[in-house]
């Protein structure tokens, strides 16, 4: 799998969002220098630590909210708003209640194709909801479905639309073990099938490992940053059971535990230097050294350098 | 043996029973030596339904002569022998006319405004203060002003109805539109969803049982305000021939309205009930 070293799909610059203080004092920035890039077919993980603004960025990307500083490019054309290119998978499903699962899947597709004839929008609307498991059900609503199959009924919804890209908040976070594991082996299917590029968030270590080709983690507000940029190397197909005995698997791991526990609370020393760095620095396992937290010497303001590298 | 019965079986006895005991109640006060009691009225009273309380003519029925008088009035609802003789089915239809005419304007205004109040806070502080203050106000006291401008007694019911249901409507219009979930807002937003299509699609259903909460509160107020309104106006009308029947002091007939002006309350509000099921949605 190669990066072309043109220009990225999706590109973040110097993202900030800035609440006012609810004492009536100074503004704090939730995060700020925020660099990213996202190159198309790639699947993103983030994760920090609770209250470190994942969800913001997340909005930001999806249109729904707007940054304080900075800029957000796709496919070289800046995001102003909501847009049927980047599609969203809530955590909260948000599913209308009032439309059966077919119906809300078909909602989507009518809002993008909106000359379909209703045979071409049902039968597209089905394809997905086969792809999700979850023929049979079509005519029931939501509230007569699991946890589980309402977030595929959300993912069917999202992939529906063919996105240029999918965001998803913590779109497992309220499932059981069980109900997630299933999922997030459709989801590795569906990704593998579609070349979906996909910026996602969770809590899940594991989850990350498992679907990410990068993990991006979030040292801890206020002023929080992207930190660090791990290059999942596990290579694909992935085994949910075999996974671990992946050479790779364990300081991947072990470094991603390190950091929430530990390095997501020093990197604010970091920050209030004057050269602090906007960009993060990239761990790579296959170097099998630990890349020193120091700055990266090149671009001054922006890019994080990423290079991937075949394990 | 112990008998098991569901809880609406129990519930129905009991409704039976509960009947029973009001008409056996009904029987005992009105029967014959209970006249002599009430024939015994304070003196002055006496005169000043000029002796008609003491006479039997005016008398509470009894039971048997109330059941006479549904069979009769039923049997032939839709008579019509003038202004002061109509069968209680044309009373009726003049005044669910009326309702229902006030009723559908008021819901043609509420419902648009009400989705623009909900929709826009700088609406709803402008409107707001209005409504604050028109609402409060008894919708007879516009009566007056009606007929003033209006000129035309039943197109002034018909008003009245209009104001009194206006602002259940609005308000809970307003407050179901602004209360639909963020979530489905910010879907529509990211599939890029045309704003009436927004509208009708997401918001409309999203807040519809609120709306049809707000339809049930206005037309139960709109049954319980045309029976007055029609009492002032006169001419037709259940309520007109409640104060008709009063002033003819036959109290069979009176109670016969107000029976019947329950059993159409009751039906009325049953059918936003079944609407209100339609419409409501299982989070
Ligand atoms: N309307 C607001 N006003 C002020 N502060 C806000 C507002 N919304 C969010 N915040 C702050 O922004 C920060 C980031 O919130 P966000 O929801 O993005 O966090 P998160 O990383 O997604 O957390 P979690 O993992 O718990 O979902 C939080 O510290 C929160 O206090
Ligand atoms: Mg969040």
């Amino acid at each position: 799998m190669t990066t072309p070293v043109t220009h990225p799909f999706l590109q973040v610059e110097d993202l900030a969002r800035i609440y006012p203080s609810p004492t009536g004092g100074d503004a704090v920035a939730v995060f700020d220098h925020v660099n990213f890039r996202i190159h198309k077919g790639e699947f993103i993980c983030v994760t920090g630590h609770s209250g470190c603004g994942k969800s913001t960025i997340l909005n930001i990307l999806a249109g729904l909210d707007t940054a304080s500083a900075g800029n957000v490019f796709m496919d070289g054309r800046e995001v102003s708003g909501p847009s049927l290119d980047r599609g969203v998978i809530f955590q909260s499903h948000a599913l209308m209640p009032w439309l059966s699962v077919l119906e809300n899947v078909a909602f989507a597709v009518k809002s993008r194709w909106p000359s379909w004839s209703k045979q071409k929008i049902r039968d597209h609307a089905m394809r997905y909801i086969e792809l999700v498991g979850l023929k049979g059900a079509e005519h029931k609503k939501p509230s007569q479905l699991s946890g589980g199959m309402k977030q595929r009924v959300g993912i069917a919804r999202a992939f529906s639309i063919e996105p240029k890209m999918l965001l998803m908040d913590e779109p497992f976070g309220a499932l059981d073990a069980l109900t997630r594991g299933v999922i997030q082996d459709e989801l590795l299917k569906i990704c593998a099938e579609t070349q979906q590029t996909v910026f996602m968030i969770t809590h899940d270590v594991d989850e990350a490992i498992l679907l990410s080709d990068k993990i991006m983690l979030m040292s801890n507000g206020p002023h929080a940053r992207i930190a660090e940029i791990v290059n999942n190397t596990l290579p694909r197909p992935r085994e949910r059971s075999a996974i671990h005995k992946q050479p790779h698997y364990y300081p991947i791991r072990n470094h991603l535990v390190d950091f929430l526990v530990s390095r997501s609370k020093q990197f604010g020393a970091l920050r209030d230097a004057p050269d602090a760095p906007s960009s993060p620095t990239v761990f790579d396992p296959s170097d099998l050294v630990e890349s020193e937290p120091a700055v990266a010497p090149v671009p001054p303001v922006g890019k994080p350098h990423i290079h991937l590298v075949n394990a | 043996m112990k008998m098991k019965l569901s809880l609406s079986q129990k519930a129905g006895l009991l409704s039976l029973g509960l009947f029973a005991v009001i008409l056996l109640v009904w029987q005992l006060a009105t029967l014959p030596e209970a006249r002599v009691v009430a024939a015994d009225v304070d003196p002055e009273y006496a005169a000043l339904m000029g002796g008609g309380a003491a006479s039997s003519a005016s008398s509470f029925p009894t039971p048997a002569a109330m059941a006479q008088t549904l069979w009769d009035k039923l049997s032939d609802p839709f008579y019509d022998n003038g202004p002061n003789d109509k069968g209680i089915g044309i009373q009726l239809a003049y005044s669910l006319a009326r309702v229902l005419g006030g009723f559908f304007l008021a819901a043609v205004v509420a419902i648009p405004l009400g989705f623009a109040i909900g929709n826009s806070r700088v609406f709803y502080q402008a409107i707001n203060p209005y409504v604050q203050l028109l609402k409060p106000i008894s919708p007879l006291a516009w009566m007056p002003l009606a007929l003033y401008t209006i000129k035309d007694a039943s197109a002034s019911a018909i008003f009245v109805i209009f104001i009194c249901s206006l602002w259940p409507m609005l308000i809970n219009t307003a407050h179901g539109v602004a209360n639909v979930r963020r979530d489905w807002l910010d879907v529509s937003r990211t599939l890029e969803v045309n704003p009436l299509r927004k509208a009708f699609r997401v918001i409309l259903p999203a807040a519809a049982p609120t709306i049809l909460t707000g339809m049930r509160i206005s037309m139960g107020i709109a049954w319980l305000v045309i029976v007055a309104a029609e009492m002032l106006v006169g001419g037709t009308g259940i309520g007109y021939f409640v104060w008709n029947e009063w002033n003819n002091l036959s109290l069979t007939n009176v109670l016969f309205a107000i029976l019947m002006i329950g059993v159409v309350g009751m039906a009325l509000d049953s059918v936003f009930g079944l609407l209100g099921k339609r419409v409501a949605y299982q989070e």
